[in-house]
């Protein structure tokens, strides 16, 4: 499993970076990065997202 | 050119950055102001409202950066009940509607007059630390890794914050502790300089939407749903929802996103070398979501303590602990005050909402502030509001 983000739909808020409580995602400047080594998968992101950017996705 | 050792290094430079980095420079200090966009106040992740008074007491009003003065504000419950409060009080709340993009950047203007040194695209990567203190940035100005020394370092990096996190300050907010946000700039909204809002579960679950106006048939049109009860792509599409629903031939030339922190004040907000200060510190209020003022507020107390212990040569946790204090005596009461009324709020059916709105839409509550309203509202439905007693209780 990994955390997606559509970058074309990501409005680049940074509340998904607030919410994550592994500190896996930074919003560098325009675009949000999601370190898959210290995501867990939780996907508080995704619930938080305002504009529907993020996804959890199977391998 | 940038220096490899500074007094104070800021990160972020919102109004909260902009603020702390005018005082300490001020006070005689090399400070660097770091953002992580090439641009300051772009893109806006805000409603722009902020009272007057509040504003003035930091920067010479301006209309390069007032978009609209509001005359009064008009709350509406889920039925359309309407309470009105006027300029004169609701001033407190709201009173400027803001161009943020140009208020940010005369805020990091001011502070570079001050003296500070201003860097944009140029985002923090992570702390230098020497025996558990904070000494010192790495970040990346213009796509080159670039470490930076710095006597004391401030963390003014917004919701998105990961430099509490990085001194081990846990900034972390539940679903529960964080409103989720959507607005749109609308053209050909008819309004008259009144800004509302909008009490209702099923346009904005835990939250509220917002009419403010920007003038010229301009405002910004949003809403904020509590964290825990979104889900993703909620907000906008509720935003959706209400707009073809009140503003039909509106034409929308913004879209703006966003998380405000609701969750009140947190346990601690520095550490050795370290201070943080707005959404970064969660200093934005719970009930309103405000944080313009609060931040340029405790940017200021920041900066003279940032000032005071960098002149005492002694940035310890415990030194640092004169700004913990302070910002919680200048805002603390009024935080917990919000938190305490938000969360009830946020419990309240529908139906409670009119009850409420009802009880008091005949009294005379034009003059009131907020919490004004929220008194007598306690006075008038003691049962509903039980948890408020904590708020009225005497000292003593």
């Amino acid at each position: 499993m990994t955390v997606c983000v559509n970058r074309y739909r990501c409005g680049y808020c940074g509340a998904c970076v607030g919410v994550c409580p592994n500190a896996a995602i930074e919003l560098v400047e325009t675009w949000v990065s999601v370190n898959d080594k210290a995501c867990d998968d939780c996907s508080a992101c995704v619930s938080i997202c305002p504009i529907g950017a993020l996804e959890v996705r199977g391998e | 050119m940038i220096k490899d050792r500074y007094d104070l290094v800021v990160v972020g430079a919102g109004p909260a950055g902009s603020s702390t980095a005018k005082t300490a420079a001020k006070a005689g200090f090399d400070v660097l102001l770091i953002e992580k966009r090439q641009e300051i106040g772009d893109p806006v992740r805000c409603a722009e409202g902020a009272g007057k008074k509040g504003i003035k007491r930091h920067v010479k009003p301006d209309p390069r950066w007032i978009s609209a003065e509001v005359k009064g504000s008009r709350i509406f419950a889920p039925d359309g009940t309407k309470l009105e409060i006027s300029e004169e009080r609701s001033g407190a709340e709201v009173g400027y509607v803001l161009e943020r993009k140009i208020f940010d950047r005369v805020l990091a203007e001011q502070a570079a007059d001050a003296g500070a040194e201003v860097m944009v695209k140029t985002p923090a990567t992570g702390l230098i630390t020497k025996n558990g203190q904070v000494v010192g940035i790495r970040g990346r100005s213009l796509g080159e890794a670039v470490e930076i020394k710095a006597g004391l370092v401030v963390g003014a990096d917004g919701v998105e914050s990961l430099v509490g996190r990085w001194a081990g300050i846990n900034t972390t907010l539940a679903p529960s502790e964080i409103e989720t946000c959507a607005q749109f700039l609308l053209k050909g909204v008819r309004n008259d300089d009144h800004s509302e809002f909008y009490l209702s579960n099923r346009l904005a679950p835990g939250g509220y939407a917002w009419v403010f106006p920007k003038g010229d048939g301009m405002a910004n049109v949003g809403i904020g749903v509590l964290g825990s009860r979104s889900e993703g792509g909620m907000p906008i599409e509720l935003l959706s929802r209400f707009v073809n629903d009140k503003f039909p031939s509106a034409k929308v030339v913004e879209v703006i996103v966003g998380g405000v922190p609701v969750c009140g004040p947190i346990e601690r907000t520095i550490a050795d070398g370290l201070m943080l200060v707005g959404d970064a510190a969660r200093q934005s209020d719970p009930l309103t979501g405000g944080g313009i003022l609060n931040a340029l507020d405790v940017g200021v107390i920041a900066g003279e303590v940032a000032a005071g212990s960098l002149e005492e040569g002694d940035v310890s946790r415990e030194a640092l602990g004169e700004y913990e204090k302070r910002w919680r005596e200048k805002i603390g009461v009024s935080l917990e005050r919000s938190l305490v009324v938000k969360e009830r709020l946020v419990q309240l059916s529908d139906e409670d909402l009119n009850t409420l709105a009802h009880s008091i839409k005949d009294r005379n509550i034009s003059k009131m502030g907020l919490f004004g309203m929220v008194s007598l509202l306690f006075k008038t439905n003691p049962k509903l509001l039980w948890s408020f007693r904590k708020l009225f209780k005497s000292k003593g």
